[in-house]
């Protein structure tokens, strides 16, 4: 009888099982990068937006405060984004033939608000709260990244659950004093394990709770 | 008995029906990531202007809020501007109204209160300093009525700023009033010593 196989089959096949675990690796591995990479995330992708605002022109030229803006930052689960009132209070007086403040001008006269792209989208399914962020003393910093840096407004984090659980599971890594929420350029303290651990007792963070599925998504 | 081609088929319209279950949920169903409700500020096709929020009302306080308290919420007395705080100043309020008045006075007024602020430098008209005789001789309703109603080229801070909030920034306003106006001998002596010694 013949052989059913010529002798080369051994090594074809052999390749051939090394061929399909490094195209199936590759895949995944191609796949899981795509995902995480800001073509899909969004992230570090600046926007295109009806001015191109410059947080870095207010917040470190001018030394705006994020507040000053974001006004209801500190007290509702949304930051707030200015009506063109406050633009106004001061480009009224400044720049105020500035081509690029039309839209503006216009807002302001027509009352029509300004349409900014959103750039921080969570899913409808997470019930996110800026205020308790603020109040406990996580710092704009430590999610947005240093927006005083940013010509034009990027993500500076994928938005990930993993992303965020990661400080939900250890807040003493992130946690600041109150006071220097709002410090673009606050540097943690050395010894920021155990002074991390004396501030989220002296705020009484729920460290139990803030891994539940329900303080989150409801 | 099931022959294998049966199993074929069934195992092929299972396979059908599930793709077109999914398909189905897939498009049609509702999409958890963004799900028809409104967030703040969403856009709204259902309002002529296409805003989802709808104006306030002229004369809407928020609930709970309501009070004839003419002093905290207009600064005046019998319709004059009072000298009188609507309640005590304590630390805590100088502590709010430094954190407000840093936030959201110091760009035009300086973080001294003296009209020096950094956008003063960009070109907007400079306000008066409030270190001057005539501005420390103002009562604090006049302070309070300024940041609610705006004055010359200042706008209203009522919408940025809460009522209890600018009564701490008029009280924040004092004291820095008093700091750049005190005499050496005035200061405790600690501070006496520290300064003189430093002078030295």
């Amino acid at each position: 009888m013949a052989q059913l196989f010529h002798p080369r089959s051994t090594v074809i096949s052999k390749a051939s099982i090394v061929i399909v675990i490094i195209v199936l690796t590759s895949v995944i591995v191609a796949a899981t990068e795509i995902y995480r990479s800001g073509y899909t995330t969004g992230q570090n992708v600046a926007r295109e937006q009806p001015i191109p605002f410059s947080h870095k022109h207010h917040v470190n030229d001018e030394g705006l405060s994020c507040a000053y803006c974001h006004t209801s930052v500190d007290k509702s689960s949304f930051a707030g984004i200015p009506p063109t009132y406050t633009c106004m209070t001061c480009h009224s007086q400044i720049w105020t033939t500035s081509p690029m403040l039309q839209p503006v001008r216009d807002s302001y006269q027509t009352q029509k608000p300004l349409e900014w792209i959103r750039v921080h989208d969570l899913p409808d399914f997470v019930y996110f709260n800026h205020s308790i962020h603020i109040n406990k003393g996580i710092g704009c910093e430590t999610c947005h990244g240093r927006v005083d840096q940013m010509p034009l407004m990027r993500r500076q984090n994928t938005l990930f659950m993993a992303w965020c659980i990661d400080c939900h599971r250890a807040p003493e890594k992130y946690i600041r004093p109150r006071s220097e929420v709002f410090n673009m350029t606050y540097e943690y303290p050395k010894n920021q394990e155990a002074f991390g651990k004396k501030l989220v007792k002296e705020y009484n963070v729920q460290v139990n709770r803030i891994t539940d599925c329900s303080t989150c998504h409801r | 008995m099931i022959t294998l081609k049966k199993l074929f088929s069934h195992t092929v319209l299972t396979f059908a029906l599930s793709a077109a279950a999914l398909g189905v949920i897939g498009c049609g169903g509702v999409n958890l990531d963004n799900q028809p409700k409104y967030k703040p500020l969403a856009a709204s096709r259902f309002f002529a202007n296409g805003q989802s929020s709808r104006p306030l009302v002229e004369g809407t306080v928020p609930r709970g809020s309501f009070t004839t308290d003419s002093l905290l919420i207009t600064g005046k007395v019998n319709g004059k501007l009072a000298d009188l705080f609507p309640f005590p100043v304590t630390e805590q309020v100088l502590e709010r109204g430094q954190d407000r008045f840093n936030t959201f006075c110091s760009p035009c007024h300086g973080r001294l209160a003296n009209g020096e602020g950094m956008v003063v430098r960009r070109g907007f008209p400079q306000p008066p300093s409030f270190q001057t005789d005539s501005v420390r001789a103002m009562p604090a309703g006049f302070f309070f009525d300024v940041i609610t109603n705006g004055f010359g080229r200042m706008y209203s801070y009522a919408p940025s700023v809460p009522v209890r909030d600018r009564w701490a920034i008029v009280a924040y306003i004092r004291a820095l009033q008093l700091s750049e106006n005190v005499a050496v001998k005035d200061l405790p002596e600690a501070e006496q010593h520290q300064l003189l010694g430093k002078a030295q």
